[in-house]
């Protein structure tokens, strides 16, 4: 612990945890040095593409530009989380279904995000899938499966909430 | 599975065709995915670049002082420290120009001069602002016409070729000027087919720079061992690295180790050398492992695509036919030539178009610039020459009031028609694909132009592409005790699935599932040489390559059987027949495949040769646009995408690549372009002001096809397709604002205000602010 530094303390992935943070950390940097988690990433270091979106107390943040010390107390998830006992999540798996991805550098931020707006949403329009994604990136232009795979995990979830 | 006994070396099993989903999807759904950008290494330093402010200049000093006494730094390195342990560090493919950090002069604006290195990444940067670096500022040349036709501003005192290319040689020590590709085709009398024809066309087409921003920003960490050195790269191009930095070093090939780690994306940035060089010698002098990690800034600065300016003239006759074409292109190559003469040539010689024509004088001009340096860019340069000839096909189609896609099928290329080099066309069904995108576009119905306020028109492209040679691939698949096998490969996958296609190729052969075969990660020292993953030529190489090793296998098993005395039965059989063989679960087979097509390189003079490609690659796009007459926004509302690429490995996969590189070039013909001002400083180097394509930028409809053909030399009747989808799209979407409001747009990006002010021009109303 430097003289500069402040212990945080907040839940990561379900887990209690604490981290010594500077002034100008990130949480992106906090979560890939101290807990190796590297499903966000920095791509654009303006918040402006996505690929380092993780979820904040239940809202995607992008984590590139997030002060870790924002983050004392509160609840944070990572792309990381969504597997639970070898099982994907629904948008996940309707990812891989409609191949809405390339390089892949991006689809931890377009999954998450996709997450939670069919949170917000259970049956989003086609105009309302690419306004809630608008934030988000993909260079190697995967938006159009990126559309289905929304649509795919939306009809699959609601088909198992019935 | 087959049991069949005797399996013939290319019997069909399915696996070509297959919907086989990336094998890494999981990783790539759960944040796992490997990339160079997450490798920590223990002791790493992590460098930070300082960079030139000034296009062109005299380096009058460096002072590093500041820098060095900063707690928390481990050394401050310069070119003269560069210059202790690489006493010749200048690199490049084509030309030995780019010095790994500057020495005595700096040549653009972010040109790397000085690295901090420091164990904390935040350090490195502080520290990185605190040397002062003092430059003797020299007149700069920014336009390609201008470096050119003048010498006034040499960028470069002497030329220095590589030594690579044998078009290059005779470059070797020349002084006073820009150009570092004078690059021609000359075929029949073209000023006599202008004084005979009935219409003559003169137009100049531009575009911009742009740039690749990968969203994985390029990386390289150097590991230095005892006369050994790793470097784990997001590199493009494994095989070219060791080959390079080995010379850098005066080292044998076998003390560079490269290993690549999966992409977040290259699209032609991630090529040649680009930071590895620097880490190398980062990491070799500091004696620790050294991570050079660019900022999506720092990437506008390292690798961009060629501005150009394209000059073309054509002569028609009474009949509609093209008789002669003059091309004129200067391709801005800025500081450094990187693989800019490839580009100049490769394009160079498919500038006149996929037309038939009997008089062709082509002239590409590789031009050094004080600009960050251009390189590779998915296309390869065909989008700019395909922008020029197809915006003036259509010009012509309109002023000689034929229907486009008429004009175009009367001058195609056919089979069997040589094309302005000499070489005849061979599976190149350009015809079809027209056909194809005409039909899709339903372009013989009616076409509503829409309202006065909001009208509508519609334009289609067509362009094609040689995929490169001379190249080689080579592979190798071995053949584990249990009959299981294991592909290694130095293509690099980036996103466009080779590991994939790769196994599905080994597996057609092989009789086994794709998903049954471990594809190992490009690692010179296992994995065999591959020239590179680039213009779409794994396909079609690199397949080759697997295919031969698979067959290998299979001729030693076949071998092996009939030792042990038991049928063949192929992969199906390999375990029982390792057992034997090795008198257990034992044992290794390899079977390696090596790849050389057959080429003949251009005649300096004339361009000809009677073989200048292995395969050509075609696209064509239709578009239809919807412009708002009161302000020049324009949308495309709907796109359509044909591409021939002989037989579609994965389909699924091919689909996307054809989507992925629509919307890529979507992203050059409407949004993208470098900003630069009067000094040569970028204005626009971050996504706030440089915009990609986003969501929002997906045509409401969009189609995409593969025609239907094969690729008779292909590997399986197949051919590259991760670029063909970008040739037609720029042009389409001008022709297509003409057809709707009648103004003609030159220069790409077609931006709103640029058409508000065609328009307004069209009305004779002068704007204010008219340039």
């Amino acid at each position: 612990m430097s003289m500069t530094s402040t212990q945080i303390k907040f839940v990561l992935n379900g887990e209690s945890v604490s981290a010594d943070v500077e002034g100008y950390e990130t949480i992106l940097e906090v979560l890939r040095n101290q807990f190796d988690l590297y499903g966000a990433r920095e791509s654009c270091g303006q918040g402006l593409c996505g690929c380092c979106t993780v979820e904040v107390d239940g809202q995607a943040v992008t984590g590139c530009i997030y002060p870790a010390m924002h983050a004392d107390g509160s609840s944070i998830e990572t792309i990381e989380s969504l597997e639970e006992g070898g099982v994907l999540d629904p948008v996940q798996q309707a990812f891989i279904d409609c191949g809405a991805f390339q390089c892949g550098f991006c689809t931890s931020g377009f999954i998450l995000m996709s997450r939670q707006l069919l949170r917000v949403n259970p049956s989003p329009t086609e105009a309302e899938i690419r306004n809630y994604l608008s934030g988000n990136l993909c260079r190697c232009g995967a938006y159009p499966e990126i559309v289905e795979a929304v649509k795919l995990a939306a009809a699959r979830m609601r088909a198992a909430s019935i | 599975m087959t049991t069949n006994p005797v399996t013939p070396p290319n019997a069909i099993s399915g696996q070509i065709g297959r919907d086989v989903k990336r094998l890494e999807s999981r990783d790539k759904v759960t944040g796992r995915t490997d990339y160079t950008h997450n490798l920590v290494l223990p002791r790493m330093l992590h460098a930070k670049i300082a960079r030139s402010t000034v296009a062109h200049g005299k380096l009058r000093s460096i002072d590093v002082e500041a820098a060095r006494a900063m707690p928390g730094v481990h050394s401050v390195i310069t070119g003269a420290d560069i210059l202790r342990i690489i006493p010749n560090p200048y690199y490049g493919p084509a030309f030995h120009d780019q010095p790994i950090l500057a020495i005595d002069k700096v040549r653009h604006v972010g040109e790397p001069v000085a690295v901090v290195l420091a164990s904390d990444p935040h350090v490195a940067e502080a520290a990185s602002h605190l040397i002062v670096i003092d430059y003797e500022v020299l007149p700069a040349v920014f336009n390609e016409v201008q470096a050119a036709l003048s010498s006034a501003v040499c960028v470069h005192d002497v030329l220095k070729p590589a030594g690579t290319f044998p078009d290059l040689k005779h470059l070797e020590g020349l002084s006073n000027t820009n150009v570092a590709l004078d690059f021609r085709v000359r075929k029949g009398d073209v000023d006599r087919a202008f004084a005979e024809a009935a219409h003559i066309f003169d137009d100049t087409f531009r575009t911009p720079q742009a740039t690749h921003v990968p969203l994985e920003p390029m990386i390289t960490v150097a590991e230095p061992g005892e006369d050994h050195l790793t470097l784990h790269t997001a590199s493009q191009s494994p095989s070219f690295v060791r080959i390079e930095i080995s010379r850098l070093l005066g080292w044998r090939e076998n003390q560079v180790q490269v290993k690549t780690r999966m992409l977040g994306g290259g699209f032609g940035a991630k090529l040649y050398i680009k930071l590895e060089a620097l880490a190398a010698a980062l990491a070799l002098i500091a004696r620790r492992p050294v991570r050079v990690a660019l900022t999506m800034e720092e990437q506008f600065f390292t690798i961009t695509k060629h501005a150009t300016t394209f000059r073309i003239r054509t002569a028609v006759d009474a009949n509609g036919i093209i008789t002669g074409r003059k091309c004129e292109i200067w391709w801005n190559g800025g500081a450094y030539a990187d693989i800019g003469p490839r580009v100049t040539q490769k394009s160079g010689f498919t500038a006149s178009g996929p037309y038939d024509i009997a008089n062709v004088h082509i002239d590409s001009y590789q031009v050094y610039t004080n600009l960050p340096p251009a390189g590779a860019f998915r296309g390869f340069g065909i989008t700019q020459v395909v922008w020029g000839y197809e915006c003036q096909t259509d010009i012509i189609a309109r002023a000689l009031k034929m229907d486009p896609v008429e004009f175009r099928r009367r001058n195609l290329l056919k089979e069997g028609r040589p094309h302005p080099t000499g070489t005849v066309m061979k599976d190149a069904p350009l015809g079809l694909v027209l056909d194809r995108i005409a039909d899709r576009m339903r372009w013989s119905e009616p076409f509503s132009h829409g309202t006065e306020k909001l009208r509508r028109g519609r334009g289609i492209g067509i362009g094609f592409k040689a995929l490169v040679a001379p190249t080689t691939s080579v592979a190798t698949i071995s053949l584990q005790g249990d009959g299981s096998c294991i592909l290694s490969l130095s293509t690099v996958d980036m996103g466009q699935g080779s590991d994939t296609a790769m196994a599905m190729c080994a597996g057609e052969v092989l009789n086994l599932p794709a998903e049954s075969i471990r594809v190992v990660r490009p690692d010179t020292d296992t994995t065999p040489y591959d020239m590179a993953t680039l213009g779409s030529r794994s396909t079609f190489h690199m397949a080759h390559a697997v295919r031969l090793a698979a067959e290998h296998i299979l001729a030693q098993l076949t071998e092996m059987a009939l030792k042990m005395g038991v049928p063949d039965r192929g992969s199906a059989g390999a375990g029982a027949v390792m057992r034997l063989t090795y008198g257990m679960p034992a044992g290794t087979v390899v079977g390696t495949g090596s790849f050389i097509p057959p080429y003949s390189s251009p005649d300096h003079d004339n361009g000809q040769s009677p073989d200048i490609t292995p395969a050509w690659m075609l696209g064509a796009t239709g578009i239809e646009v919807e412009v708002d007459t009161e302000t020049g926004h324009f949308e495309i509302v709907r796109m359509e995408n044909v591409v021939e690429c002989g037989t579609p490995i994965n389909p699924k996969i091919v689909e996307t690549q054809i989507s992925g590189a629509a919307i890529m070039q979507i992203g050059m013909t409407m949004l993208e372009e470098m900003d630069f001002d009067a000094e040569g400083q970028l204005r626009n180097a971050s996504f706030a002001e440089y915009k990609i394509p986003g969501i929002h930028d997906i045509p409401a409809r969009m189609g995409c096809e593969i025609a239907k053909a094969t690729q008779s030399n292909g590997p399986f009747g197949a051919k590259g397709v991760g670029e063909s989808a970008t040739f037609g799209v720029a042009s389409a979407v001008a022709e297509a604002i003409q057809d709707a409001v009648g103004v003609r747009l030159y220069s790409i990006p077609l931006k709103p205000e640029a058409l508000y002010r065609a328009m307004a021009k069209a009305r004779g109303e002068t704007l204010p602010d008219d340039a």
